[in-house]
């Protein structure tokens, strides 16, 4: 019989936690982030070898155990369900409760689904805000289980004993009275933090622990405490006599407050009476803070008892044995900056002139890394970490070489100036390029975004530049190129250029840049090639053959080019729109959105976006390409993607906790109607008042029979039909506090740092409007309030409707933002704006339309024809020859 | 009259009916009984879907109904005990589930509103029978890749879904998720029962009750009776109880030990006795009245009835000796 208001669990017997129960120890080796040596066996799928460990567990007297399988290369979705169902089939495991342990919610459900008892989920929290707790809740109940809350909050995670206190008594108010859920169910995981880390704010951890713990089990009845105990003692890694006693110690006074349960590693517990006298007191004045140089004291003393056990720490730093210049070279091949001012010191003392050390140790290392680079040995995050280190081994030599006055110009390889043309705001790809020539030798010249031409051209001028090297991601930009390489021949300034960017590519640099100019241009889309091409391009000696080379290169790529592109064939404009998509909205009918009006949302909070991040393109920014998380898995690039994949995250999480970007967003929901090929979008359900007008583009390229020319206004009723429909618009950012964050890490000369701010940014905008977009699927508009679908079905598009942005192939025309900017007033309302080529600023932007109809679809535009250009210009209330400006990219 | 049932329970026993598959039996439906007039093209054998004879051979049943209201049951099963898309499959009538459910427990309504009407004071209830189906979700059916499943929780939350959605539809006073030998199935039924409560703001009772498949005294998914309570006591529930498999003699141990953890009324369907060598039951009405009184005595049931073998005769003796005893009363542990 169970005693009234037990904690009562199952496998497929019970484990019964009462008030009188003593401690219930979880078993910890079933959990990847935990053990080395599961996480191995669960990457080589080898299960029966992970089975015993849970058997040998469960054998050693855990009475629950944990498993865990959140690791950026385990797919912890099947690994967790298929460990599960394994478990299943040894009733001497599964005798016992399971505790399902991930951060993610997906890996958690479907957990639930193969676990026939009453398990734990560890952990949900208050992060994601209070309706994602109460959904998460709610299932938990529904699919009965126990759970383990975190203390952790919209704000972050709960770091002194008042925000623990608050936050557990928070989520107990919610389960207990607003899901229902039994108090003895509840389980509080409030945080054990590392102690005796040499930061003041940490001081207190372990004490804050201990009283949090004693007021939840006073003032929320029924409710448990647990805990990962391993955590407190994370400063001492590699000393286990001072771990193990930390452990104990810290368990002790747990306990005695009240903790019930908890995750210990029973190889790492000192018993506590064994614990030698002298030793515990360091500890526990660690741990009860009892005085103020208490840490200082235990890792003194912590020295005198290393060495009983075994010690890693000499075999990790065998490399610093080597000669200087192998240590050097080592530094800058591994990117570790620990050690280069020391380094460099030493072989600045070995020199007779400052420079030398740069000429010669730093160099030699950087062709190292340049060859490795070549061979595809090293991977594009690799360098950029490289040439962090030889900024910081530079800047220590710069007050030196300062000193000696010396005027002898570093030697360097050339002078290269970038710049993101005007109109323009994505640098990334640019600032890449820029620190890989960097490694190599060449001087840069960074003159940033949005550039003007005169500056670009007065610059190159004036500091005598051997390259200028433009970037653009917007299709406007491509423009600029063009008018910036007329502007250098009308000049005569006999520069190079390099063309790189998103958008660019060898055609349009062969057909439409290369021919204005007598100098040579050369398209370069990968940082690898960039070293070989500048080179070449400023080589004394073969210069002008490279450069006859590129000339007649780019010539018969421009004449096949333009060959074969005669082949495909175009209809009239009035052809087009008479094959239009036809849709029969009687039998598609749109649905009226719940909220009919704008919007502005400018409370979220990041974490919320995180789980929408499509990572696959944030690896590609990094030059390694291939789809996420399988790029995991590549033989050749695996490893390295792993690695930058754990620097985002790490990065990723500092953003979040200092909240150092600001997520907004606005988006509107309309009446509108299509009428030819404009959507007309209506002040109010009276349809008379047009607020204003979408201006589409239709293909215009011969389809084959039965297919359709589509045009974007397609999707939305048409007004004779007298059918109601409405269309949407948006823009989100995450933008705002990019530019001082990134500039944070430039200052600390972290140039990868800075890309990564970067890098991220986008893929946070991006989720963002993955975010937003479901929002108005499920509620805003409601058109699917049942849609269930999870990332990667996000990610691939399998919801219904589309959200396509102006300037990405459906709607090529980036005119259309000014539509959607004065329709939302989306400068005023949240601060993002166009530039003159209509580039978002900030740059983690995004913008499109919401089509809901089913049978919306995203398609390319294609070419266009005169004719259509013609109507179009007329539409828009903008001259032909502007119109041909704005959409010269689409143009045949 | 939903809530009535929890007032009715406080005050006295209440009798559920008896084997509907054993009755099916006596009437020894051929295959073109099975198929009737509307299945007579249908591409499989559908003899032995004794579900499918709601549709086929109404009056049959609507009779077996009858019968059990007769002999003194308080509460008659429908019959869907295979009735979900899963069941189905092996008769390829998946199509059919929807109706079958419907007219089932349109069916048994008609009978229990009959009594009703005459009898105002013995209310009668209609319990949607939702059986375990035939695949289980936490073992595997290949001794050789333990870790294979051939159903997952989301096809038996949509199955099960289906199912619950067309008995309430058709009337049903109460969901009753019966004869579970996997309990991992059982949960999400319970899922299901659960969202479909919420979403149709219903709160028709849910009673669940499972099966100690042997003399280990452990569930075919090796749960003892106290973590097959414990899985299954998240959402509120009307009883949980035992049945089938075993006769009342060696279910009484069980039901003693899942009296004494559980906050919930109990029930009890035993067998009448264990199979002999023909798959008969040899136990006389009289003999498992006797075994049924050591229920009552024992204070360890709030509702009791049959499952395989048993028949009116038995539902009547034992209906009649449960007339003279006082119910379990829910003892909250302390």
């Amino acid at each position: 019989m169970f005693k009234k208001n037990s904690l009562v669990l199952s496998g497929l017997e019970t484990l019964e936690i009462s008030a009188n129960s003593t401690f219930v120890n979880i078993g910890e080796r079933t959990n990847v982030t935990g053990s080395k040596k599961f996480l191995k066996l669960i990457e080589k799928e080898d299960y029966s070898a992970a089975l015993e460990i849970a058997r040998d567990q469960v054998e050693g007297g855990a009475q629950i155990i944990d498993v865990n399988m959140d690791e950026g290369l385990i797919d912890g979705v099947k690994a967790m369900t298929k460990f599960l169902n394994l478990i299943a089939a040894e009733p001497d495991i599964s005798r016992v409760p399971v505790m399902i342990d991930s951060s993610k919610w997906e890996i958690i459900e479907e957990g639930l689904k193969v676990v026939q008892g009453k398990c734990v989920v560890n952990s949900i929290s208050l992060k994601e805000g209070e309706n994602e707790f109460i959904r998460q809740a709610k299932l938990i109940k529904r699919y009965g289980a126990a759970v383990i809350i975190m203390a952790f909050d919209e704000n972050g995670q709960a770091d002194n004993y008042e925000k623990r206190v608050e936050i557990c008594e928070r989520s107990y108010r919610i389960l207990v009275d607003k899901v229902h859920f039994k108090p003895q169910d509840i389980i509080f995981d409030p945080n054990i933090f590392p102690v005796a880390t040499g930061m003041d704010e940490h001081k207190k951890n372990a004490l804050d622990f201990f009283n949090a713990t004693k007021w939840i089990r006073t003032n929320l009845p029924l409710a448990s405490v647990s805990g990962g105990v391993s955590n407190v003692s994370f400063s001492f890694r590699g000393n286990n006599v001072v771990r193990e006693a930390m452990h104990s110690a810290f368990l002790f006074h747990a306990i005695n407050n009240g903790m019930n349960m908890g995750i210990v590693n029973p190889n790492l517990l000192e018993i506590y009476d064994e614990i030698p006298k002298d030793l515990l007191d360091h500890v526990e004045d660690v741990l009860l803070d009892r005085r103020d140089d208490a840490t200082e004291r235990l890792l003194e003393f912590a020295q005198s008892v290393a060495g009983d056990k075994k010690q890693k720490k000499s075999v990790t730093k065998e490399w610093r044995k080597l000669n200087l210049q192998e240590r050097i070279s080592h530094s800058l091949i591994n990117g570790i900056d620990e050690f280069i001012d020391f380094d460099v010191e030493e072989a600045r003392l070995t020199v007779n002139k400052p420079i030398m050390v740069i000429e010669g140790h730093l160099m030699n290392g950087m062709n190292i890394v340049g060859d490795l680079f070549g061979d595809g040995k090293m991977f594009l995050p690799q360098v950029v970490k490289s040439a962090r280190v030889m900024k910081k081994a530079v800047a220590y030599l710069l007050p030196f070489i300062e000193e000696e006055k010396s005027d002898d110009k570093s030697n360097s390889a050339g002078k290269i100036l970038m710049a993101t043309v005007k109109g323009d705001v994505h640098d990334i790809g640019k600032n890449i390029v820029g620190v890989v020539l960097a490694c190599n030798n060449f001087e840069i010249i960074d003159l940033g975004v949005m550039v003007p031409p005169e500056k670009i051209i007065k610059t190159a001028v004036d500091e005598n530049v051997d390259i200028i090297g433009l970037s653009g991601l917007i299709t406007p930009s491509l423009d600029e190129m063009v008018f910036l390489a007329k502007e250098l021949d009308r000049q005569n300034i006999n520069i190079p250029l390099l063309i790189g960017g998103a958008t660019t590519s060898k055609a349009h640099t062969a057909v439409k840049i290369h021919p204005e100019t007598k100098f040579p241009v050369v398209h370069v889309n990968d940082a690898s090639r960039a070293v070989g091409v500048a080179s070449n391009l400023i080589n004394k000696d073969s210069k002008e053959d490279y450069w006859r080379e590129i000339d007649l290169d780019y010539k018969n790529f421009r004449e096949k080019f333009l060959n074969k592109k005669t082949h495909k064939k175009y209809i009239d404009y009035k052809d087009s729109v008479k094959n239009k998509f036809k849709i029969d909205f009687n039998k598609h009918k749109p649905l009226k959105p719940n909220i009919v009006g704008v919007e502005v949302i400018d409370k979220i909070s990041l974490e919320k976006l995180v789980p929408f991040i499509d990572w696959s393109p944030f690896f590609s920014s990094w030059g390694l390409h291939g789809k996420y998380p399988d790029i995991f898995d590549y033989e050749k690039t695996g490893s390295q993607a792993k690695e930058l994949f754990n620097d985002a995250q790490s990065m990723l999480k500092n953003i979040l906790i200092e909240k150092s970007l600001t997520a907004k967003a606005i988006f509107g929901l309309f009446p509108a109607n299509s009428n030819g090929d404009d959507i007309e979008v209506y002040q109010d359900e009276s349809r008379k008042k047009i607020l204003a007008k979408f201006v589409t583009l239709r293909q215009q390229l011969q389809k084959r029979e039965d297919e359709p020319n589509y045009s974007i206004s397609d999707f939305i009723a048409p007004k004779e039909s007298k059918i109601k429909d409405y269309i949407g618009c948006f823009c989100v950012t995450t933008g705002f506090g990019v530019d001082e964050l990134s500039k944070k890490f430039e200052d600390k000369i972290d140039d990868y740092g800075s890309i990564m701010v970067k890098a991220l940014a986008d893929r946070l905008a991006e989720a963002f409007a993955e975010y937003l977009h479901r929002e108005i699927r499920l509620t805003k508009w409601g058109y699917s309030p049942n849609e269930n679908l999870d990332n990667s079905e996000l990610i691939s598009e399998s919801y219904q409707g589309i959200r396509p942005a102006p300037g990405y192939p459906a709607c090529p025309d980036h005119l259309e933002k000014d539509t959607i900017w004065s329709l939302l007033n989306v400068e005023k309302s949240i601060g993002v704006r166009l530039t003159e080529s209509r580039a978002m600023w900030p740059a983690s932007s995004v913008s499109g339309y919401y089509f809901s109809n089913e049978k919306s679809k995203y398609f390319g535009l294609g070419n266009i024809n005169e004719d259509q250009l013609k109507d179009y210009s007329r539409r828009r209330g903008i001259t032909f020859e502007k119109a041909k400006k704005w959409l010269s990219p689409n143009l045949n | 009259m939903n809530n009535s049932i929890f007032e009715i329970l406080k005050k006295r026993i209440l009798v559920l009916d008896g084997a509907m598959g054993t009755m099916i039996q006596k009437y020894k439906f051929s295959e073109s009984d099975y198929r009737g007039s509307r299945f007579i093209n249908h591409s499989c054998n559908v003899q032995g879907n004794n579900d499918l004879l709601s549709l086929t051979q109404p009056e049959a049943i609507y009779k077996i109904h009858e019968e059990y209201l007769d002999s003194g049951a308080d509460i008659i099963e429908t019959n869907t005990f295979s009735s979900t898309s899963i069941g189905m499959a092996d008769y390829k009538m998946e199509s059919l589930v929807k109706e079958i459910n419907y007219e089932s427990a349109r069916l048994a309504k008609k009978a229990t509103n009959k009594f009703n009407e005459k009898q105002l004071n013995k209310p009668r209830f209609v319990a949607g029978s939702i059986g375990p189906t035939n695949k289980t979700a936490s073992m595997s059916p290949d001794v050789n890749d333990p870790g294979f499943r051939a159903i997952t929780f989301d096809n038996l939350v949509e199955s099960y879904s289906e199912q619950i959605n067309a008995l309430i539809d058709g009337g049903v006073d109460i969901l009753l998720v019966e004869t579970i030998f996997d309990t991992l199935n059982a949960k999400a039924a319970l899922f299901a029962c659960d969202v479909i409560k919420e979403t149709r703001k219903s709160d028709i009772p849910v009673m669940v009750s499972g099966t100690i498949t042997d003399a280990s005294g452990r569930t075919l998914s090796g749960q003892t009776v106290e973590a097959f309570v414990t899985s299954l006591s998240h959402i509120p529930l009307l009883s949980i109880g035992l049945n089938c498999a075993l006769g009342a003699d060696l279910l009484l141990p069980y039901m003693k030990r899942l009296s004494k953890i559980t906050e919930n009324y109990t029930s009890a369907f035993p067998n009448a006795g264990l199979p002999n060598a023909f798959g008969e039951y040899d136990q006389t009405p009289n003999e498992m009245k006797s075994l049924i009184k050591e229920y009552f005595e024992a204070n360890c049931v709030n509702i009791i009835g049959g499952c395989c073998g048993t028949t009116p005769e038995f539902i009547k003796l034992i209906s009649e000796e449960a007339a003279k005893h006082e119910p379990r009363k829910i003892i909250q542990n302390v």
